[in-house]
């Protein structure tokens, strides 16, 4: 039998031989966190905290200002600085995070009653998800609870779980399945008690048969299925991997419940289970530091708002000669940032420093309409045609042609031959057609 | 420490246009050295020739017309330039050849503002506007080695007398035709290398042979003056054609069940030329015009988006 996949797609280099051997650990304390009030997807969080006052690891100091929006809490135990404007990896300009400066010994403050996630009630646990401010830790930083409580005529039967990890270089996601197979399992347990459903599938792509092999052992007697997925990137975006498993099509425009199908990422579950055994808030994360252009690739379990520089430290340090760039997230998604000295949110799940030698030459030549890009994108998208309308701001025309379906995976502008921008020129058109239809960002 | 800042995606396949053209010259190099070793060093000039007349005719409107200082040349004007070539007779001297360039070039290719930007074959453009101003060198054909005067097996179709050559002599090519067109073996050889680079819209030269074939058939079994599918497939323009001038990315459309439609317009234009119309070839033409409805076949066969529900599709 063929391995589980989709249409289209790319196959880059995979890259996780770099640190996929580094064991993870726990990041030192940092001496200073920055908290952003927009760590998730959504509406900024509001700040409960004044300048000057003393919080506890995993105190709460912002609350979720909306629906869709999340709770933050004090990632280390100290004196909140202030409120300062500080480069944002996400946003790619300054926004509002909470600052505060390590003191004394680490003392948690934990989220009560913790106990085995069977004692919980399905809104209970999903209640506790909110307090503790989980969102989606692959990368999109959704609302966790969000997801988990779908309007009543949305009925959900599956849930899926992805440990695809299909973004090069990254191996956070594989390492948490191997050293957290059991927590990762109970937190998928809890999930699919929260949501009522029968069935849970876990996906992992077939380059990882370590990690597979662990999630079998640890799912074994609970009804939880391992399946495997073809190595191919983007086998974890949400449609497509519902597609490989199921063979589920989500409707142009919709989203995964209109299927039936709520997704989380392992992470996530890991942060679940810890959220209601363990009490814990999420304040860390697990992360990889990555690249040709740093000395020792590492995987660590940081605090939320250490300074990527810090972390990066961990490596040995960034090869001042060879570096090209430094990318929050993979090489696919992830965002060039110009600092180093910038703090991570919820949804960093790496640090990619690149040397010169990988980094893409600059050449670009006219489309030759090779169809490349057709043949790479997952969504079946005209990606050169988008382009031309995007390029001469026909907006209108460019969404017609399937714009808003778009997921940004980038796998057209790997693709081209000439060069083309083609994502790039995507995000900024939305963008625009957003602000013209006088819409939210 | 400075750091670039670029847009996503930070890895790229590393493929490019320049790579694409490499290959297509490559494709074509078992055909052109056919056509020096069947018709001798003048075949060898006429290709040196259009290639870097092609080169240098680009070059020029690149850098001094659209003044774009950092151009450097991406070999399309050379695969422009070996498919004109190859297209020729070997009689045609080298100043018309260079004539035929600059048409293609200047004209079929620059008028739309250069690469990827033409409707039209460029090279094709280049052949069809010789054979208009050139008549008689354009249709004077040369048998290979002994390099006498003769007629082509399509013309002897056409015309009605005359013996045909054995097909084993259309596959291998010892035949009298253009340059480039003779020898089907090595121009598939070529092209099955294009395939295995994944360089090929694959179903253009599907359906043009498989129309082309169909048709002749059907026709052969009617009256067999027609000449066998056989002749129709190996004979003249049509491998060169099928397999290197209606594939051309830039002028052919993008989806399969687009390319289908392609193939098979050619292909049927192609044959009612042959059959019917005042040449006795009509590969050019018939891609021609079929490039003219790209940007329609495009339109209307846009792909069904990942979970597009089409009202009346
Ligand atoms: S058009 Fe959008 S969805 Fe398609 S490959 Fe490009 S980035 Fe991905
Ligand atoms: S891959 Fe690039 S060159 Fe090829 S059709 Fe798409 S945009 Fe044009």
């Amino acid at each position: 039998m063929g391995l589980l996949t989709f249409r289209g797609g790319v196959h880059p280099p995979e890259k996780k031989e770099l640190s996929e051997h580094s064991a993870l650990t726990n990041a030192p304390l940092p001496e200073v966190v920055y908290v952003f009030l927009a760590n998730h997807a959504g509406v900024p969080a509001k700040p409960l905290v004044e300048p000057g006052q003393h919080v506890l690891t995993g105190q709460k100091i912002g609350e979720a200002a909306g629906f869709i929006s999340a709770n933050l809490h004090s990632p280390v135990t100290g004196v909140v600085k202030g409120i300062e404007k500080i480069y944002h990896p996400v946003l790619g300009k300054p926004d509002s995070a909470i600052v505060i400066e390590r003191e004394g010994e680490d003392t948690w403050q934990l989220l009560e009653p913790r106990k085995p996630y069977e004692e919980f009630e399905p809104q209970e646990i999903v209640e506790r998800i909110k307090e503790a401010g989980i969102v989606g830790l692959g990368g999109a930083m959704f609302p966790t609870n969000v997801k988990l409580s779908p309007p009543k005529e949305k009925k959900i039967d599956l849930l899926i779980i992805n440990g695809a990890e299909c973004e090069p270089y990254l191996t956070v996601d594989y390492r948490m399945m191997l050293e957290k197979s059991q927590e990762i399992v109970r937190g998928v347990l809890a999930l699919i008690k929260a949501l009522g459903v029968k069935k849970a599938i876990i996906g992992i792509e077939n380059n990882k048969p370590k990690a597979i092999e662990e999630i079998k052992k640890a799912t074994k007697g609970t009804g939880i299925e391992v399946a495997t997925l073809k190595t191919k990137y983007p086998q974890g975006a949400e449609k497509q991997l519902i597609y490989a498993i199921t063979k589920r099509v989500v409707p142009s425009g919709g989203l995964p419940m209109d299927v039936g199908v709520v997704v989380q990422n392992v992470g996530t579950a890991f942060a679940v289970y810890e959220a209601l055994e363990e009490g814990k808030p999420l304040i860390e994360r697990a992360i990889t530091v990555t690249g040709e252009a740093v000395r020792e690739p590492i995987n660590v379990i940081a605090r939320i708002g250490t300074l990527a520089s810090k972390l990066i430290e961990l490596t040995g340090g960034i090869k001042e000669d060879e570096v090209d760039r430094v990318i929050f997230g993979g090489p696919m998604m992830g965002t060039a940032v110009p600092r180093v000295d910038i703090p991570i949110v919820k949804g960093t799940s790496g640090i990619t420093v690149m040397s010169k030698e990988v980094a893409p030459s600059r050449e670009s030549y006219p489309c030759i309409r090779c169809g490349s890009c057709v043949k790479a994108c997952p969504m079946y998208l005209q990606p050169f045609v988008l382009n031309l309308y995007a390029t001469n701001r026909l907006y209108d025309k460019a969404v017609e042609n399937g714009l808003m379906d778009c997921m940004e995976c980038g796998s057209c502008s790997y693709a081209c031959p000439a060069n083309i921008e083609l994502v790039k020129n995507f995000k900024l058109a939305k963008k625009v057609y957003r602000t013209l239809k006088g819409g939210k960002r | 420490m400075k750091l670039t800042v670029a847009a996503a995606p930070h890895l790229r396949s590393g493929d490019d246009v320049r790579k694409v053209m490499i290959d297509v010259l490559i494709a074509l190099i078992p055909a052109s050295v056919a056509a020096v070793v069947l018709f001798g060093m003048k075949a060898l000039l006429l290709i040196i020739i259009s290639m870097v007349s092609a080169e240098l005719i680009e070059l020029f409107i690149m850098r001094v017309l659209r003044q774009r200082k950092d151009f450097k040349p991406d070999f399309s004007a050379s695969v422009t330039g070996l498919l004109l070539a190859l297209n020729l007779s070997l009689a045609v001297s080298w100043w018309q050849a260079v004539i035929g360039v600059l048409v293609a070039i200047g004209i079929a290719k620059h008028i739309f503002g250069g690469l990827g930007k033409n409707f039209w074959n460029p090279a094709l453009i280049g052949r069809v506007f010789l054979l208009m101003s050139f008549p008689v060198q354009m249709t004077t054909w040369f048998k290979p080695f002994d390099l006498e005067t003769t007629a082509t097996p399509m013309a002897i179709l056409k015309e009605g007398s005359g013996t045909l050559p054995p097909v084993k002599d259309l596959f291998f090519g010892t035949i009298p035709g253009s340059l480039g067109e003779v020898s089907a073996l090595l121009l598939i050889i070529g092209f099955v290398y294009l395939v295995l680079r994944g360089r090929i819209k694959l179903f253009i030269p599907l359906s043009y042979l498989g129309s082309v074939a169909l048709i002749s058939w059907i026709f052969y079994s009617v009256n067999s003056s027609y000449g066998s599918p056989l002749y129709h497939l190996l004979g003249g323009g049509l491998m060169l054609g099928a397999l290197f001038m209606a594939t051309d990315m830039v002028t052919s459309p993008m989806s399969p069940l687009g390319q289908l439609i392609f193939g098979t317009g050619c292909g049927f234009i192609t044959m009612i030329i042959r059959y019917f119309g005042g040449y006795p070839e009509g590969v050019s033409f018939s891609i021609l015009i079929m490039n003219s409805f790209v940007p329609l076949i495009d339109m209307a066969t846009r792909p069904k988006r990942f979970g597009e529900v089409r009202s009346n599709a």
